[in-house]
């Protein structure tokens, strides 16, 4: 039996795999093929609805703002969120614990809830429409999962380093970035994973705050189906195109995963 | 690990507290000041004391929706730990097997849920889609769109197919942090495949399961967009959850006192019932 084991993660990873073969496969036939044919594969191979994305900017640049206020909040997140992680791990102060289960309620969140509330606190402050609107809406969710896996990590570094490199004369800041950031470079890569992976995903309250300028990629696919009439095959490659960006950074963390959910607690 | 007293650490966490209480404090007094009070629009107000809060518990169609949580909730919980704890188990541990199998499941976490509602939704069209062209195929009556039993089929089969990844991720992460010396000395022993797994991998994995668990019970009570975008809470009402619901009332018919009501009723909801199973498990683990 155990020879057949691999069978397990093949079967689960091809049935992973039949979603996303079904959206690309239509993304490589005409709207009126996908209607009106059912196949396994296109008949009429064509990139046209390809070619209108890329060469339309309303398209396009939908890509350009989602990849933007993502990379936005993933800095954002990741930075506020080490010395935060640090503090946790390392010292005792007034209110720790209750303030860290505060930071994670927060993760419990429904964005249904703050969807309107958000429109409005954002239109007030003059961000409405803006990447950097979507990006601090995300840290909402992000910067609690950022500190809770950051945290875990640190735990995993023994105190003594901290103490060795005061001895040798570091100062805080110089240690903590010279030697600290380095030594859990993988939970950082994690951390950093997981901020993009939600804010990536996320479309609510990235479609709340937004209206033309900051509009993302997920947004512009909602609305042009609905008014065109469901183009399909336009739609099934705007979605094919929303995964990429998702598996190129898989491709590039793979390792520092594997290596880091093995170091941290997770 | 024995801590430090410093109150130097609340200058570290000044940042996120600053940034977070801004993102969530004033969103949730806004919410809390409007389910208090009474609108008619033109920006009038009235004091409606807790009327909303009554309102919405006696409401049957607030039970409906919660009902309906529910039961997906403990659904998906049931179907996707052991799922994934098993794909977990049957992972190969090193070589090329390891990045293949890592980079192809976490794939399904990285797509935009819109998207993954819409695949779904066309995935599962019996005359455009291939899981509902291979299910007439071979007999069986399916339309998601008509029939109530076959759209909770596909809305439980699009999140397993969404979420059981990351249990996957969570527990393979959990495995590989056994230290050889474990099998070795269950080897020696003679102990059967059973019970390495049940003294051995499922006690070291419970910490990372809490976590797993966890976080898929707080993201099912808020999954909004899948949803939506594959089924629009049909057909009928029979696959409207909490926050469908609640966007419905919202910004469908604009009942901003009862909307913000329910808002935190449902707030609530999460916080206790994730509070109650965080101190199980725990207590679990103490014992």
């Amino acid at each position: 039996m155990r020879r057949f084991i691999w069978l397990v993660p093949t079967l689960y990873i091809i049935i992973l795999m039949l979603p996303i073969y079904w959206l690309v496969n239509m993304s490589f036939k005409t709207t009126s093929e996908i209607i009106n044919t059912f196949s396994l594969y296109p008949m009429k191979f064509t990139l046209e609805n390809y070619q209108k994305i890329f060469t339309d900017p309303t398209w396009y640049m939908g890509y350009v703002n989602s990849i933007f206020y993502v990379t936005l909040n993933t800095v954002i997140s990741v930075t506020v969120a080490l010395p935060a992680a640090y503090a946790f791990s390392r010292y005792r102060f007034l209110g720790d614990k209750h303030l860290f289960f505060w930071l994670l309620t927060n993760r419990m969140a429904p964005a249904a809830v703050f969807a309107l509330p958000f429109f409005q606190l954002y239109s007030a402050i003059g961000l409405f429409d803006t990447h950097l609107a979507v990006a601090l809406a995300h840290t909402l969710f992000n910067i609690p999962l950022a500190v809770w896996i950051l945290e875990g990590f640190i735990s995993g570094v023994p105190k003594q380093l901290d103490e060795t490199a005061y001895v040798d004369g570091y100062s805080f800041w110089a240690f903590f970035i010279k030697i600290f950031i380095p030594t859990i470079a993988a939970g950082i890569g994690v951390a950093m994973f997981f901020c993009f992976m939600f804010s990536w995903v996320e479309l609510l309250l990235a479609k709340t705050l937004t209206a033309v300028a900051a509009k993302p990629i997920a947004a512009t696919m909602t609305r042009t189906a609905s008014s065109a009439g469901y183009e399909l095959g336009l739609l099934a490659a705007a979605g094919t195109l929303t995964i990429i960006p998702g598996a190129v950074v898989i491709y590039f963390v793979r390792n520092y995963i594997a290596k880091g959910f093995a170091l941290g607690r997770v | 690990m024995n801590k430090t007293v410093n109150q130097k650490g609340w200058l570290f966490v000044a940042p996120v507290v600053l940034l977070v209480a801004f993102n969530a404090l004033i969103p949730l007094m806004t919410v809390v000041n409007y389910s208090v009070q009474e609108t008619f629009g033109d920006n009038l107000f009235f004091w409606a004391g807790l009327r909303w809060f009554v309102d919405i518990l006696a409401s049957p169609r607030f039970h409906d929706s919660l009902v309906r949580q529910l039961i997906f909730t403990f659904s998906i919980l049931l179907i996707e730990v052991p799922l994934g704890v098993a794909v977990a188990l049957a992972m190969p541990r090193k070589g090329i097997g390891v990045s293949v199998c890592l980079v192809f499941m976490a794939m399904p976490l990285l797509i935009p849920w819109n998207v993954v509602g819409s695949m779904w939704n066309i995935f599962a069209l019996p005359d455009i889609g291939f899981l509902g062209w291979a299910l007439n195929a071979i007999g069986i009556d399916y339309n998601f769109t008509q029939d109530p039993v076959d759209a909770w089929f596909t809305l439980i089969f699009m999140d397993v197919w969404h979420w059981t990844s990351l249990v996957v991720l969570l527990a393979y992460a959990g495995l590989v942090a056994i230290p050889d010396d474990y099998y070795q000395a269950a080897k020696i022993d003679g102990a059967r495949p059973w019970a390495v797994f049940r003294y051995i991998q499922l006690p070291k994995m419970r910490r990372v399961l809490t976590i797993a668990v966890l976080l898929r019970f707080m993201d099912s009570f808020n999954i909004y967009t899948e949803p939506f975008v594959l089924t629009g809470g049909g057909p009928g009402n029979s696959t409207t959850l909490l926050s469908i619901d609640l966007v419905k009332i919202a910004l469908g018919q604009f009942d901003l006192g009862p909307a913000a009501a329910m808002s935190l009723i449902y707030f609530l909801v999460i916080l206790l019932s994730s509070w109650i199973f965080y101190t199980l498990m725990m207590r679990g683990e103490e014992s």
